[in-house]
């Protein structure tokens, strides 16, 4: 069980729980706003980008280089960018908080 | 033996020893570029490539001497094109609502029903054709008898026989459009037309012409390309028995099977760009004024992102495709489309045992020295009931 926050661009907060698959589905599932995730997960589309809180990046990780071929061309991308279709959820997630990138 | 719905890549020489390939379009050449990573840039830099040129010039082929309404926002670069972009995306959203998947899931079931109890169907123009002009009045959510109009106009809205580009039939279609507009003013309703018609940019009603663009632009992107990914997914599947199968154990993955179709077939081979400056593609001088396009067939086949990328894998877990473009222009009717897929491949799990070819012409389009087949021209076939 993980413990997962977003903050949306309009600066709500929304607090999830979730076992298994990616915290993608999780936030499409709770139609979180501006987590579109079009592709279903497959790194095809960038719809669900978001920037992880600086101290959390031990929690995530970095963007592998698939996502950061296709962050480096979103002007918003910074180095605690992910594309959260790519996280897995799991313990090690537990209390990550991602800012929505849209 | 070459199986049915392989479609092989014909760049992959010039993709891996130049980067690039040149094709004459009407006296209008096209440097077609050829790399992911290439493409993915060249789409995400509006300022040296342009969308904003001529209406009809980035698009190959050349649409110039057959139309003079702009599509919207296709033709556009930003900022403009976000500002309309914005306006309709909620609209293109749609079909990734609970009740509309649920209409769409209902149609396509009852085409695949009347499928099945037949001894053979032609593909084409009894299938595809017929499920996509369906699908088309939920998007534009007018009534459903509307598809008959468009049915009966046939696949291709620019091309005829003998012609790649057929003036009197595109004006078929602008001549409808401008009617649908007309009436939508007369007695608005909850349809795209009366939508677009009462938005407004900055403060102004957008107009007549405006909606002109975006209703061709809805009309045209979706027509072939939907067509083409219907007619491709049921040739693959006919010798792919299997993936029926697990698409029925395993439904959960039929969203991966979409996107690797997509990525594999690419209905939409490319799109043009209009080069502002002087500049270089891959080393090689391209002069201003000049075009380029955005090869996504190519670039979706590139073996430094996809591992087996000739082969189709169903379950490909990662698969950076950009069969719906890429950067700002992504296709807009992407959600549509993948929802049509989705609803389609689940149908047939749930219907369809298997699915026999008979005879069919591919449908080839010739890129200067390259050859490329997009789809197929006729194909018969017969859907086998899924009787256990």
């Amino acid at each position: 069980m993980a413990k997962i926050t977003f903050i949306t661009s309009d600066n709500e907060t929304i607090e999830l729980e979730g076992t298994s698959g990616s915290v993608m589905e999780l936030a499409v599932e709770h139609n979180v706003k501006g987590i579109d995730g079009d592709c279903g997960g497959v790194c095809s589309c960038a719809t669900c980008h978001v920037h992880v809180k600086p101290e959390d990046m031990t929690k995530t990780g970095p963007a592998s280089e698939t996502e950061t071929d296709m962050l480096e061309l979103d002007d918003n991308a910074d180095e605690y960018s992910r594309l959260c279709c790519q996280l897995e959820i799991g313990d090690s997630l537990d209390g990550v908080v991602l800012k929505v990138a849209k | 033996m070459m199986e049915k719905y392989e479609l092989l890549d014909p760049f992959e020489k010039a993709r891996l020893e130049k980067g690039f390939e040149e094709m004459d379009d009407q006296e209008d050449p096209v440097k077609m570029i050829l790399r992911h990573k290439d493409v993915r840039k060249t789409a995400h830099n509006y300022k040296t490539f342009t969308s904003a040129a001529v209406p009809g010039r980035i698009v190959v082929p050349s649409e110039i001497n057959i139309r003079k309404t702009r599509q919207i926002p296709f033709e556009l670069d930003p900022p403009v094109h976000g500002v309309y972009r914005a306006l309709i995306e909620p609209w293109f959203k749609r079909p990734l609502q609970e009740e509309y998947t649920e209409k769409l899931t209902a149609q396509i079931a009852e085409l695949v029903e009347e499928t099945l109890i037949r001894d053979q169907v032609e593909v084409i123009e009894e299938f595809a054709l017929i499920l996509q002009s369906r699908a088309l009045t939920l998007l534009l959510n007018i009534p459903f008898k509307e598809a008959e109009t468009w049915i009966s106009w046939g696949t291709h809205v620019f091309r005829s026989e003998d012609t790649a580009l057929d003036g009197d039939k595109a004006n078929i279609l602008y001549k409808y459009i401008d009617g649908q507009i007309e009436k939508a003013i007369e007695n608005p309703s909850e349809d795209l037309y009366s939508l677009l018609l009462a938005s407004e940019v900055d403060g102004k009603k957008l107009t007549k012409e405006e909606v002109k663009g975006v209703m061709v632009l809805t009309f045209a992107g979706g027509r072939d390309t939907i067509i083409n990914a219907v007619t491709n997914a049921i040739v693959y599947l006919s010798g792919h028995q299997e993936s029926l199968e697990r698409f029925r154990k395993e439904p959960e993955i039929i969203g991966k099977a979409v996107e690797e179709m997509i990525r594999y077939f690419s209905p939409l081979t490319q799109i043009g760009r209009v080069v502002t400056e002087d500049t270089y593609v891959c080393e090689h001088a391209v002069k201003a004024d000049t075009r380029v396009s955005l090869c996504w067939a190519s670039a979706n086949r590139d073996a430094s992102v996809f591992e087996n990328p000739n082969q189709i894998v169903v379950d490909r877990k990662i698969n950076p495709h950009v069969g719906f473009g890429f950067s700002h222009h992504n296709c807009l009717g992407a959600s549509h489309a993948r929802q049509i897929m989705r609803v389609l491949l689940g149908t047939l799990a749930k219907k369809v045992e298997s699915i026999e070819l008979f005879d069919f012409k591919e449908n080839i389009e010739e890129l200067g020295e390259i050859k490329r087949k997009v789809g197929y021209d006729y194909l018969n076939a017969k859907f086998n009931r899924l009787t256990k």
